[in-house]
């Protein structure tokens, strides 16, 4: 394989800059009968809660042009039947697997990151920016101070580097991620879901049983890519960016907006494989205009 | 990818598509199926209608954008499909009573179909019920012992299940539950489950059931579950 794509997030190496984003890839399984994972820079599990939960009730998911709203409410089957029953496998693959950590109070996300601190974890993605759970979740990620003082507790107590998960619905982000890197996180991904609302019409009644949901995929973009822009201006840490990015092409424009990594969301649901064809695309793109490495190009805007 | 060698309306709004396919396909499977680029964003879930070597057959009901569009692809265009996806319907060796409404008839008809060629023996009796104008019964007639078709009343109205028979539903939620009620609690129901899909491969969680063992996967536990762990409470 090329060393091209090589990206280096902080001390982790990834084989290149492509991660399937936490809640769209289950625990990685379910996409292993389409290419083998370890093609992958890396992968981010399903939102992991210290209990398990059984997630939102009713509709979870409803289409809005070139876009998906979610409620799924971080049904997940808790940090230890991951350890038992994820873990292993996960462990196993060539491939740097994120764990993705919410919570619902500041004691909830303690306990379950020091739970996580029994295995070796390369990079824990602090989720704090959940649109779909009613207490915690995104919460703490509506402002730099509520953000930074989470992210200097876990950080504290956590024996893996932190990378705390921005949301798009609160205080300027660029503001959010200068908090939380005072605080001590090793880097930063943004972004969660846009919160929205749908309402049918002809039931006169709102879709979500939990009122608002959140909005991924195409139609994101380009706020995702001008959130992506303004914290990279921000912080000295690196940034692994998302929000809609189904092409190479788009993988490219986050990059260039200064992004480390890259991860995909929504497009798994759409091509299986779009994972695997953006990292092909990343490498003809290189091949093309003769760089040495992707990071030629980062950051260039 | 798969090429479309016929795409047909057989009725008011339900149309019939045939694409070329290959590999093993089992009865209650779907496909998630797309012809189109962003808008809309999702792929949409279909049960197979019919299999045999090389055709695969589809039959759905107009209902919006997506189906809309199926409905307009021509002969010799291509449609992408994944699958074949989720578990299906169980083999049953006793008797067994089909019960479908509306378009929940779609993945009967191949369930069917190979009861008969695995059980030459097995009685098989069906019951199909359509809000008003009927589909695909004379299909139904050529492969089962006996067909009862309701139109525009009550299935379950007429519903008699025999002691040795499982029954096997596929149709609107609130008729499969009555049918379920109205089936003596000795026999076995199996119910074809709905739900709006992302992935359909069990990534997302969207399509979540919950069940008296716990929240389950419809597109990936399912779509086929026994009714008393679906409509247990
Ligand atoms: C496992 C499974 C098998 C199915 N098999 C068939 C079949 O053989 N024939 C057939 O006609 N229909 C079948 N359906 C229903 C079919 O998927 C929907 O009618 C179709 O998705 C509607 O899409 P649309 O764009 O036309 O409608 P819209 O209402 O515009 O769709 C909007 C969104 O809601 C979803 N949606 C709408 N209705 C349903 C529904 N009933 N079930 C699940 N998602 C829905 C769509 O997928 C889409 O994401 C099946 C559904 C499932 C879950
Ligand atoms: C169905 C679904 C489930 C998600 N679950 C989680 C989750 O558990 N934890 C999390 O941090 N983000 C979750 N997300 C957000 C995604 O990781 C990502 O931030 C967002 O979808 C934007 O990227 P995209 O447009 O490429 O999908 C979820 C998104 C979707 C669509
Ligand atoms: S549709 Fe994604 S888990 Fe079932």
């Amino acid at each position: 394989m090329s060393k091209q794509l090589e990206t280096k997030f902080n001390e982790i190496l990834f084989k290149n800059p492509v991660v399937p984003a936490s809640g769209t890839f289950g625990f990685g399984r379910e996409y292993e009968a389409y290419y083998d994972l370890e093609k992958l820079g890396g992968l981010c599990s399903k939102g992991l809660t210290l209990e398990p939960q059984s997630g939102n009730t009713g509709i979870r998911l409803w289409e809005t042009p070139a876009g998906l709203m979610n409620s799924i409410g971080l049904e997940n089957p808790g940090i230890e039947a991951f350890i038992e029953n994820e873990w292993p496998h996960l462990k196993s693959l060539d491939t740097v697997t994120i764990v993705n950590v919410g919570g619902k109070d500041e004691e909830s996300y303690l306990k379950a990151i020091e739970k996580l601190n029994a295995i070796d974890v390369k990079l824990i993605e602090l989720n704090i920016s959940c649109p779909n759970v009613k207490a915690g979740g995104m919460a703490y990620g509506m402002t730099a101070e509520t953000a930074g003082d989470i992210t200097k507790k876990v950080v504290d107590i956590s024996n893996h580097p932190v990378m705390v998960k921005l949301s798009p619905n609160g205080d300027s982000v660029a503001d959010i991620a200068r908090a939380c890197e005072a605080s001590g996180a090793q880097g930063i991904s943004l972004i969660n879901t846009i919160q929205g609302m749908a309402i049918d019409y002809k039931k006169r009644a709102v879709v979500f049983d939990n009122l608002y949901a959140g909005l991924s995929g195409p139609a994101v973009k380009p706020i995702a890519l001008r959130m992506t822009h303004q914290v990279c201006q921000a912080v000295n840490i690196p940034v692994m960016a998302m929000g809609g990015i189904s092409t190479w092409e788009d993988a490219l424009e986050f990059i260039m907006a200064g992004a480390t990594c890259i991860q995909i969301g929504t497009v798994n649901f759409i091509n299986p494989l779009a994972p695997i064809e953006i990292i092909e695309g990343l490498e003809v793109y290189c091949e093309k205009e003769g760089l040495a490495n992707i990071s030629e190009i980062r950051g260039i805007i | 990818m798969a090429i479309i060698r016929s795409n047909e309306f057989i009725s008011p709004g339900i149309c019939k598509m045939t694409v070329a396919f290959t590999g093993a396909v089992l009865p209650g499977q779907f496909f998630m199926l797309r012809a189109w680029d962003k808008d809309p964003l999702l792929s949409r879930p279909i049960s197979v209608h019919d299999y045999e070597a090389g055709k695969l057959t589809f039959l759905y009901q107009v209902v919006g954008k997506g189906t809309e569009i199926l409905s307009c692809l021509k002969a010799q265009s291509e449609v992408i499909l994944q699958g074949p996806l989720g578990n299906g319907f169980p083999q049953i060796v006793g008797d067994l009573c089909v019960v479908g409404g509306g378009i929940g008839i779609a993945p009967l008809y191949y369930f069917v179909k190979d009861y008969k060629k695995k059980n030459p023996q097995g009685n098989c009796r069906v019951y199909l019920g359509f809000r008003d104008s009927s589909y695909c019964v004379e299909s139904f007639n050529a492969i089962a012992d006996e067909v009862n078709l309701n139109i525009g009343g009550m299935i379950t109205d007429q519903l008699k299940v025999a002691s040795n028979e499982v029954v096997v539903t596929c149709g609107p939620e609130v008729m499969m539950k009555s049918v379920a009620k109205a089936t003596p609690a000795e026999n076995l129901v199996y119910v074809s489950m709905e739900a709006r899909m992302a992935c359909g491969i069990g990534a997302c969680l969207g399509c979540t059931c919950a069940t008296k063992y716990g929240n389950k996967k419809v597109c990936k536990d399912g779509p086929v579950f026994l009714s008393d762990e679906v409509f247990y409470v």
